[in-house]
């Protein structure tokens, strides 16, 4: 098992290197002249060549490009256009928000997904199993833009004066915004440094930085503003992770060595639960590696809709407003997460099953 | 099985029957079936000149003692699409303690269908939907689910053909026997560990404590069936079912698997009930067999008459195509045509469309009326009973009329005899 994980992790440093590669290229190839692409169309000559030589755009590409890996391996992602701060400042900032809708998404997907996977494909034919299947069938093919403005609608109009009211936007109530854990704590952080930037990414986490300081009002207020977004995200995901688990768990029930456990005395609670599930979860595994990337995607736009300040509604500013540093720093940072999670994935697959670990 | 072996002649040795020194009783037999042999010489001259079945003890029935296993009237139907498969339509079987029932019938007869029926395991959109099965005194069809659980792997057991994928990939081979005594014994991690390596002992298996942390894909295919015997026989249960347990792996594999299956039924008295559709396999293992055709027992009778004096015209077609030396091919072959479609059978014998003999002597009856699983008329009880109007008129009544037919007459269906159709 460990030659397995020590060869697998191996192989995703090359596939590492290539998403440098292709993010180096990016703005490169699709901005045509970057130059014009950040000072404008009517930018001189003059400021041009400027532009270029501070950028050390003049220098051969294969020098721009160790500067580049040598950027990237010391984190410096160069400087936000628009907001005049390092890439990777901005990028601290925001991505603590969306990694807590990301997995809060996904573990609701897992969560209510999985099981109702389960139960469809143990009561085939049923009630539970024809629901299931009816919902999954309309989730996966459900808008997050129109869900996400129904939830709101729902629960922010129509239920708004009952006990389900949840907000429509934004992160915080007005003058619920909790203190960073650290402070709370009575903690003296000096001003820059490694420490205090960790502490101040950790106390981003909204939900954990009110939590582990004991500001309840603060983190009921966090998790209530997660919850529509959660559930307007997770909707495709939970839906294709059930779909998968039922056809999965049907396709290892019909096999021979289940069989063989009820031809053991084995019951069919326990059939399922010790023989059937752990290798009918094998292909979930790698669907839920795969919806994580759908998950960074659909970020964007559940961000935009809920007007949450996470990396998707930053990646969207600077599409639209061209501003190329942000966008090819986060870009890294997404296809390295999915490099990252396909690795777990991979690893979690050779502990699933045996087979895997030889090969 | 005690007896020491003499050498086996290379022919001997070929065809995998192996000598043993008889016991007085297995003389007795061994004498009667060749004396047999040469009285029928003359009526079936295709059935090979030595003796199918190698002299070697065979059990012999006990008409007073109680029957094990009892299926009366068995019927299972898949309710598909397509329309009801009748695939057990009428099963009669009985096994006795410590008895090796050999079911034998081309593939598609229902022979899985019947044994899963008995595990009460038969597979959706499948029903029994009429029948007893009496397993010592207990009719199983009328257990729950739970109950049916608690003497599956304890008291009557099954192995299947597939070894490779009948064990479970991402479980340890001893750790699936061990499963078995988690179940059904109340034994503490350390005792279930020792059995199951005491069982992979027994089953041939060298070095057991290493191979109990074997994972099945790095098991060879008779390995694997090992490793489903132990955990069949783990509990000691009173009946085995095992079907085409070596239909899968290769020749000499087969015969290992079949030496080592009849030792340690032999040893524990496990009653065996063996599915196979190799009649060699049947000869060798059995000490009665019940021949099935198109969801229905057609014939069964002890090994030896079996063999000598076979009255159906499917058992008489199954033996003639028998190779008598070498190789082992899909033994069924040489009968023309195909099992029926068991979708809304036609009234009548469902070999009719296959059978000769039913030309030969002109019966009408055969598709107008079905026939029953009755007694032959030289035996009294139902030693040997056979399901065919050449042997009973319609009203059930024992025909003295020997088919005059022999093996090779039946074997060859006019072609113009198309299924269906009556004389
Ligand atoms: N799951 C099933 N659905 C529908 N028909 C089935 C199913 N399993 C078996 N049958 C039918 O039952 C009949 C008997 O099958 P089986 O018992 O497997 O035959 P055998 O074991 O003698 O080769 C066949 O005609 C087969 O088509
Ligand atoms: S009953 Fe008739 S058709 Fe059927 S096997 Fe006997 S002779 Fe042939
Ligand atoms: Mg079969």
């Amino acid at each position: 098992m460990i030659a397995y994980a020590v060869k697998r992790i191996l192989t995703a440093i090359p596939v590492l290197f290539g998403v440098v590669v292709v993010v180096f290229l990016l703005p490169r190839v699709v901005l045509g002249d970057p130059c014009r692409a950040v000072l404008g169309p009517r930018a001189t000559e003059a400021s041009c060549e400027q532009f270029a030589a501070a950028n050390g755009l003049d220098d051969p590409i294969w020098e721009q490009f160790t500067r580049f890996v040598g950027d990237v391996l010391t984190f410096d992602l160069g400087e936000s256009i628009k907001f005049s701060r390092p890439v990777t400042e901005v990028l601290l900032d925001r991505l603590p928000l969306t990694i807590e809708l990301a997995l809060s998404a996904l573990l609701l997907a897992i969560v209510v997904g999985v099981p109702l996977g389960i139960a469809a494909a143990r009561w085939h034919n049923s009630p539970v199993d024809i629901g299931t299947m009816a919902f999954a069938n309309v989730g996966v093919s459900m808008p997050i833009f129109w869900l996400g403005l129904m939830l709101s609608y729902l629960f922010a109009v129509v239920l708004g004066d009952t006990f389900l009211a949840l907000p429509p936007t934004g992160r915080f109530s007005p003058g619920l915004t909790p203190e960073p854990f650290y402070e709370v704590w009575g903690w003296t952080v000096s001003d820059s440094g490694f420490w205090s930037g960790l502490l101040e990414f950790l106390s981003k986490f909204a939900v954990f930085n009110a939590v582990i300081s004991a500001q309840w009002a603060g983190a009921w207020d966090a998790i209530r503003h997660l919850i529509l977004p959660t559930i307007a995200l997770a909707t495709i995901p939970m839906a294709i992770i059930a779909r998968m688990t039922r056809s999965s768990l049907l396709d290892v029930l019909g096999r021979d060595y289940v069989r063989t456990a009820a031809a053991k005395g084995a019951r069919d609670a326990r059939v399922v639960r010790r023989h059937a599930l752990r290798n009918a979860l094998l292909p979930v595994v790698t669907i839920i590696g795969l919806q994580l990337g759908l998950l960074l995607g659909g970020a964007v736009l559940t961000e935009t809709v809920f007007v949450l300040p996470g990396i998707g509604t930053a990646l969207f500013d600077a599409i639209t407003t061209r501003d190329y540093p942000i966008v090819q720093g986060f870009t890294l940072v997404i296809a390295s997460t999915y490099v990252v999670v396909n690795l777990v994935v991979d690893l979690s697959y050779g502990y699933l099953d045996p087979r895997v670990r030889l090969q | 099985m005690s007896g020491t072996r003499p050498d086996p002649t290379p022919a001997d040795d070929e065809v995998r029957m192996e000598v043993h020194d008889p016991d007085p009783a297995g003389a007795d037999a061994a004498r009667v079936a060749a004396d047999r042999a040469i009285a029928d010489q003359a009526l079936i001259d295709d059935v090979p000149d030595e003796a199918v079945v190698e002299p070697r003890p065979v059990r012999q029935r006990d008409p007073d003692e109680p029957a094990l296993l009892d299926v009366r009237g068995l019927k299972t139907h898949f309710h598909t699409r397509s329309g009801v498969v009748q695939a057990v339509d009428g099963v009669d079987l009985s096994v006795q303690r410590g008895e090796v029932l050999g079911v034998v019938g081309e593939s598609g007869c229902g022979k899985s269908v019947t044994a899963l029926s008995i595990m009460g395991l038969v597979p959706y959109p499948g029903k029994v939907e009429a029948g007893t099965v009496t397993f010592d005194d207990q009719d199983l069809t009328g257990l729950s689910n739970r109950q049916m659980s608690r003497l599956r792997g304890d008291r009557l057991s099954m192995i299947f053909q597939q070894p490779g994928s009948a064990l479970n990939p991402v479980h340890r081979a001893g750790r699936q026997i061990e499963e078995v005594y988690e179940l059904h014994r109340d034994y503490d991690d350390e005792e279930q560990t020792r059995r199951a390596a005491d069982m992979l002992r027994q089953v041939g298996i060298p070095d057991p404590e290493r191979r109990a942390r074997a994972y099945p894909h790095e098991l060879s295919g008779g390995m694997a069936q090992r490793v489903m015997i132990a955990m069949a026989l783990a509990c000691q249960p009173d009946l085995l079912i095992a079907d085409e347990p070596t239909t899968a792996l290769d020749v000499t594999i087969q015969a290992q698997i079949l030496d080592l299956m009849r030792d340690l039924v032999a040893e524990s008295g496990t009653a065996v009930v063996l599915i196979t559709h190799d009649l060699g396999v049947v000869a060798e293992m059995a000490d009665r067999v019940a021949v099935m055709y198109a969801g229905q027992v057609v014939e069964e009778a002890d090994v030896i008459t079996l063999f000598e004096d076979p009255k159906h015209p499917y058992t008489r077609g199954l033996i003639g195509s028998m190779p008598v030396l070498g190789d082992r091919r899909e033994a069924l072959e040489t009968i023309p045509g195909v099992v029926p479609n068991l979708v809304d059978p036609p009234v009548g014998c469902r070999f009719a469309d296959r059978c000769h003999a039913r030309v030969e002597h002109d019966l009408s009856i055969c598709t107008e009326q079905d026939p029953e699983l009755l007694p032959v008329v030289e035996t009294d009880g139902d030693a040997h009973v056979v399901r065919c109007f050449l042997h009973h008129d319609a009203e059930g009544r024992p025909r003295a009329v020997e088919g005059g037919s022999t093996p090779a007459d039946v074997v060859t269906a006019p072609a113009e005899l198309a299924p269906g159709e009556g004389p």
